[in-house]
């Protein structure tokens, strides 16, 4: 049962991984001057709505936490509506840790946000996919022994992999290179994409590797 | 408890670092030695006299051409200042003002000629002077020394005046005084050190120079100006003012030459630029080009003129005017004659051969002096000096047979003067050269002192780490690791001192203490070395215990990698120069992410979440009380870290960079709107700092008894803040705006912050003398008042309110104590006693905060209340951390209070938290970024000794080293002052009531009294982790700036940025002493007051 648990995870991080790499080569097929450095802004837009279009999608289809009870439309609706105000509070959220680890505060105003929210949705709509806009669940998902699922597993990889990626994008920012991708924020959200890329493909590899070892706790 | 030999320890700590420092800097620093040779006119040198051209009796080496000479220096007269552009249709300020300068090379070319004049860098004053009298290059090292400018030993172009007989007369800056003393016929000194002051100086010269002039009773007259330049730092050159300025020099230049003789040659100079913020002192474009202009009354130069102004290195000028006066070339110069003023009169043929024999005489000079310095020191290349041998002999033996030719009386011809024109321009080129080896090699360094200070530094910081592991365990041995280590280091130390004595005239006090610490740091580190066999060899014999304390090692690891991997980022950041211009970001931002790792690892380990409750649903977690203040002070912290970014001062480095406003002071806003509103935010910020501390000593009851340090902080604090405030009133008034009230405006300008360095003083005297502030109610025998007097108004209604429940309060109590006198013995009730040592901690912080506070910018008060705020939050972090982290399972631990062990997140943190206010309070590693103006913080007048403006520089540019050095006690303490029951701890105590009913009252500090050995080793172990975490960071400076010390930016900014490390380092750990001296006196005190206690 567990190997095909990691088998339809690794297709769904594949899945996942393809769709990034595709917003970095179709966009150019259709816009003219595009590129990930030059035109930035709608680079992070395309990714971010894709990956969320993804990350729903594969959610739609693959169930990862099945709950037995059936659910009436109109509590789906609320709970929709709750995961969207969820997401747009962790946009905000993200913006002010942002702000408050250096960046700047009233100049790119717009680029900040936009990274808020290319981070939110590496992070928060993965959690909210997965675990619903349920407080606790997220608190007891990110600790030591709060894995429950595989799942769980790798949405705790994903999430820190991305987070450390755009905390180490922002090293470069600083030395004297003259490089396009020391603009604010591109080094960061590249450096975001790139560890959420990694997470991706290190939470089934590593989950296979530990399989003897992770034992969850039944609900 | 071991008092002295923790103090001792951690002194010789940092004798060991220090020692380190300067062994490194003296090999750092270290680039030319002074030759104390002197020229004279017996020299052989001279030539030998041309066909019919005897010396003129008096003159030597060359004939005399000008008898008298006028040097006006007008300090930073940069090039742009001089040039004249009729063109220009709206000249800047500080362009086209010097018409006079322009007129005259326009009417009078032969007379007249505008040079550009090339400093050497370091282009401060100081070395400028030195570079303009000497000829030579000073370097760097000087720069440190420019508090107290040192008597120039060198042979100088002055020196051989006053050899020679001429009279030589100063008038201006006060600097030559220091570099020439007892050299002027007569002098005309005027303080330099105000660099507010425009006039002073100026005005002094104006006073002087026309009479003196007139007067004739000279034959060198040198005139300072410093008007230019310190309105260049006072308002930057693009201000009308600076317009003002250049105007009255160009009037004064007028009206000086109705006055100057026709055998009187004038030189107007500059000594360097200044860059478009009217700094100096490195080595950009605009600050070397300076201007010199050349003017006399009889022709000087040829007919041949130049389109653009000819570029000449400064040194030029000290060989040209020492022959063009008749005295010899300083011996140590490596200037070239400037040729086109040896010409004179007669056919080119003449003119070139009068250069030829200038050239020769400048030659020879140069070659003798790189002999006797290769002689004397190995830093010149050998390889290239053999070169300019070569050039100079193939010169020299042309030059000679040239002479023979001319001697045979040949007619002139074109193709003589061909070839005298490239002998000339051989002569040149070995001149060129020889002064390139010289730029190039006196920025030589001594690569074994270098090595041999980093190996020093290093083993120091091993040292610390490896006796703050040793401190945890109780039996610290004081004697084998402290007490052998400093005989041996004291016996090596008097073998060399008196070795060097007998054999030399003084002993080289850094190589002596330099041997002494690594000698001491042999015997420390012996006893390991020894010991470590023995333990792998019984190791050995039992394999799955070694392999037990490998992973028990590795465990034990876990713990401090977070903070020693941020602590290893940051030290990599000193190596590459963007990291280190842009460290003003980077270090709040690896301060915010070692906060939020820390609490994110707590999450992690679920010390945030409460235990499982049987009716919470399954697969959910809920945060406890404490974890929400924990996560509410990390947004406090991440929101005072953002903010302090608002104070930064900028570095030249950054391109569109905006300093903070809050730097200039008050009295630059032109708004009274924005005056007022800012002076009331300073105002609040003072009484905010007040009431805090205040109310926090009242919350732990330290503000209750009546001994002087508490009277201190009820009245004096407020009276401080008072205090403050008037002088930030009177200094941001506007200037002119008093009038009559002038005189009393500079009483109080002298007055107030006077005033509060007195009583700060007191202050802290007061905390050294009576450190306790414990309140004590003795219920043994009702002694004390019944009623404590009422403080407010006196209205009958009011005072009843307040005296009757307390009458009522007492009558219960000696009925209370009535009724139990049978089964309970009187007891005694000490307010405070839980939080004395803090309460003296945080009394003396803020003492000292008030005291560093007066030396910034009024609006600076704002990032001071920042610096408390955050340094409090900081703690209280510390403090819920070690309560959560000791929360979970583990309760022996929590029976006994917090741990005794600060841990690696806390030191280090606190030393961010340090670097982060150093560029908060509007600081830069740079030297254009002290803040000269705390000099005359209750000094208006300037001062008669180096000593006090150094130690009010000093205390500006490290306030927050100290705070946070003096204030690191506080991270052994707060733990402990904050442990309160909480509610799990609560809980257990109705379960265990029985054993626990004698511990309901929290301990607090007084754990640490329950055993003073572990508490001294916890206050050596948190110096000795302080004193790592901070010479790792030295360390890092240090060897950057011996691996890149050919690097382009090791001048501007890694040897800049490690002296500033440096004496950040040596401030730090002297404070650091300080503020654990005085916990030891705490508890000194407490004990000697619980012994007072006892007998009654």
């Amino acid at each position: 049962m567990k190997d095909t648990e990691i088998k339809r995870l690794l297709s769904a991080h594949i899945v996942c991984v393809f769709s990034i790499i595709l917003t970095t080569v179709v966009p150019p097929l259709f816009l003219e001057n595009f590129s990930v450095l030059g035109t930035h802004l709608i680079w992070l837009c395309i990714c971010s709505i894709c990956v969320t279009t993804v990350n729903i999608i594969l959610y739609i289809i693959l169930k990862p936490n099945p709950s037995s009870k059936r659910i009436s439309f109109a509590h789906k609706v609320t709970k929709f509506l709750k995961c969207c105000v969820f997401f747009f509070i962790s946009c905000i959220l993200f913006h002010g840790i942002i702000v408050l680890y250096g960046a700047p505060l009233i100049e790119s105003v717009l680029e900040t946000f936009l990274f808020a929210v290319l981070l939110s949705t590496f992070t928060t709509l993965h959690c909210l996919c997965m675990l619903g806009p349920n407080i606790q669940a997220w608190i007891r998902v990110f600790s030591k022994n709060g894995a429950m699922s595989i799942w769980d597993n790798s949405l705790q990889i994903t999430t820190m992999c991305s987070i450390v990626g755009a905390w180490l994008g922002a090293f470069p920012i600083p030395l004297d290179w003259d490089r396009p991708w020391q603009i604010w924020p591109i080094s960061c959200s590249l450096g975001a994409t790139f560890g959420y890329v990694a997470g991706l493909i290190i939470a089934p590899l590593w989950i296979y590797w530990n399989r003897k070892q992770l034992t969850y706790k039944s609900r | 408890m071991q008092r002295w030999p923790v103090l001792l320890f951690l002194a010789w700590a940092c004798f060991l670092f220090f020692s380190g420092i300067g062994l490194f800097t003296s090999g750092f620093l270290l680039m030319r030695i002074e030759l104390t040779n002197r020229s004279s006119c017996s020299d052989p040198l001279a030539a030998p006299a041309w066909a019919g051209q005897g010396l003129a009796p008096g003159a030597c080496w060359m004939p005399q051409r000008v008898p008298k000479a006028v040097l006006l220096i007008i300090d930073a007269l940069a090039f742009e200042f001089a040039r004249f552009d009729p063109a220009k249709a709206r000249p800047r300020p500080y362009e086209n003002k010097l018409g006079f300068l322009h007129q005259l090379a326009g009417s009078q070319p032969r007379h007249a000629r505008l040079y550009r004049f090339r400093a050497d860098p370091p282009t401060t004053t100081m070395q400028r002077i030195k570079g303009l009298t000497t000829g030579s290059l000073p370097t760097f090292i000087d720069v440190g020394s420019n508090f107290a400018s040192y008597a120039i030993e060198e042979d100088n172009l002055l020196g051989q005046l006053v050899q020679n007989g001429r009279r030589v007369v100063f008038m201006g800056d006060d600097t030559w005084d220091g570099l020439f003393p007892q050299k002027f016929f007569r002098s005309y000194f005027f303080p330099s050190f105000n660099v507010k002051d425009l006039h002073t100086v100026d005005d002094g010269i104006l006073q002087h120079l026309y009479p003196t002039v007139d007067g004739g009773e000279w034959d060198l007259l040198i005139a300072h100006f410093l008007g230019v330049d310190h309105c260049g730092h006072k308002h930057g050159p693009d201000h009308p003012e600076m317009a003002k300025k250049l105007a009255q020099m160009n009037e004064m230049l007028r009206s000086l030459v109705d006055h100057l003789g026709s055998d009187t040659l004038l030189l107007v100079a500059g000594d360097h630029g200044m860059t478009e913020t009217g700094d100096h002192g490195g080595d950009s474009e605009k600050e070397v080009n300076a201007a010199l202009f050349v003017y006399s009354k009889t022709p000087l130069f040829g007919a041949h003129r130049p389109e653009e102004p000819e570029t000449i290195p400064q040194v030029n000028l000290v060989p040209t005017l020492a022959l063009l006066l008749g005295v010899p070339i300083p011996y140590s110069n490596i200037g070239e004659v400037m040729a086109e003023l040896f010409s004179g009169d007669g056919g080119d043929a003449s003119a070139a051969l009068r250069q030829l024999s200038a050239y020769r005489l400048n030659a020879r000079q140069v070659d003798r002096f790189l002999h006797s310095y290769s002689l004397a020191a190995q830093d010149l290349p050998a390889e290239r000096l053999r070169h300019l041998r070569e050039l100079f002999s193939a010169a020299l033996e042309e030059h000679d047979r040239l002479l023979a030719h001319v001697q045979e009386g040949l007619p002139a011809s074109p193709e003589l003067e061909a070839r005298l024109r490239r002998l000339v321009g051989r002569f040149q080129r070995y001149l060129r050269e020889a002064r390139a080896v010289c730029m190039e090699s006196w920025a030589r360094f001594h690569p074994l002192r270098m090595v041999a200070g980093c190996a020093l530094i290093a083993a120091s910081c091993l040292l610390c780490y490896v006796a703050s592991e040793l401190a945890a365990a109780l039996d610290f041995p004081y004697r084998s690791r402290l007490l052998y280590p400093l005989l041996w280091g004291l016996a090596v130390a008097a073998v060399l001192g008196l070795g060097q004595l007998l054999t030399r005239e003084g002993p080289d006090l850094v190589l002596v203490s330099a041997w002494a610490a690594a000698a001491s740091q042999l015997a420390f580190f012996w006893p390991s070395w020894g010991r470590r066999p023995r333990r792998a060899h019984l190791a050995g014999g039992q394999p799955p215990a070694a392999s037990a304390g490998l992973w028990q090692r590795l465990r034990a690891w876990q713990g401090p990698a977070l903070p020693m991997g941020l602590l290893f980022l940051r030290c990599c950041a000193m190596f590459s120069d963007s990291f280190v211009v842009a460290e003003a970001r980077v270090a709040p931002f690896l301060l915010a992410s070692l906060a939020t790792l820390l609490v994110g690892k707590l999450h992690w380990r679920g010390r945030l979440t409460a235990p499982e409750a049987p009716k919470q649903p399954p697969g959910a977690a809920f945060y406890q009380k404490e974890s929400w203040q924990l996560l509410g002070l990390l947004a406090v912290l991440l929101a005072c870290l953002r903010l302090s970014g608002l104070f930064h001062q900028c570095r030249e480095e950054i391109p569109r960079c905006q300093p903070s406003p809050c730097l200039a002071p008050l009295s630059s806003l032109q708004s009274t709107q924005a005056k007022n509103l800012f002076y009331l935010l300073c105002v609040a910020s003072l009484a905010g700092l007040v009431c805090a501390v205040r109310r926090w000593l009242r919350h732990y009851g330290n503000l209750n008894s009546a001994s002087p340090l508490v009277l201190f902080v009820r009245w004096a604090f407020p009276l401080l803040a008072v205090w403050i405030a008037c002088y930030w009133a009177v200094t941001s008034g506007a200037e002119d705006t008093l009038g009559k009230l002038q005189e009393l405006v500079q009483v109080a300008l002298v007055g107030f912050p006077r005033a509060v360095y007195g009583l700060a003083s007191l202050g802290l005297l007061l905390a050294l003398w009576t450190p306790v502030t414990v309140f004590v109610k003795d219920s043994r025998e009702s002694v004390g008042p019944i009623v404590t007097p009422y403080q407010g108004a006196p209205s009958s209604q009011a005072e009843l309110l307040h005296v009757i429940p307390q009458i009522y309060r007492r009558m219960q109590e000696s009925l209370k104590s009535q009724l139990d006198r049978g089964h309970r013995r009187a007891t005694v009730a000490a307010y405070g006693l839980g939080s004395v040592y803090s309460a003296a901690l945080v009394i003396v912080l803020t003492v000292l905060g008030f005291l560093l506070l007066i030396l910034h910018s009024e609006r600076m008060s704002l990032s001071f209340l920042l610096l408390f705020l955050e340094a409090f939050v900081l703690l209280r972090i510390h403090a819920c951390v070690v309560s959560l982290a000791g929360d979970a399972g583990d309760l022996p631990v929590r029976r006994n209070g917090p741990p005794f062990v600060v841990p690696w997140y806390a030191v280090t943190a606190w030393v961010f938290a340090a670097t982060q206010f150093f560029y908060s309070t509007g600081h830069q590693p740079t030297f254009p970024a002290i803040h000269w103006n705390a000099a005359f913080v209750g000094f208006q007048q300037g001062h008669s000794t180096h000593l006090l403006p150094a130690v009010l520089v000093g205390a500006n540019t490290f306030a927050s080293h100290i705070l946070f050095a003096v204030g690191c006690p506080l991270l052994l303490l707060w733990p402990f002052v904050c442990e309160a029951p909480n509610s799990q701890r609560r809980k257990l105590k109705k379960e265990l009531r029985e054993e626990l009913q004698e511990e309901e009252e929290p301990m607090m500090e007084m754990r640490l009294r329950e055993s003073p050995e572990r508490f001294s080793a916890a206050l050596l172990q948190l110096g000795l982790k302080y004193l790592f975490v901070l010479g790792a960071q030295l360390l890092a400076c240090v060897w950057a700036a011996m691996i890149l010390r050919r690097h382009l930016m090791v001048w501007k900014v890694f040897a800049p940025k490690f002296l500033f490390e440096a004496l950040g380092f040596m401030v730090s750990s002297i404070c650091l002493l300080l503020g654990i001296f005085l916990v030891m006196r705490v508890d000194y005190a407490v004990s000697a007051w619980f012994e007072r206690l006892q007998p009654r």
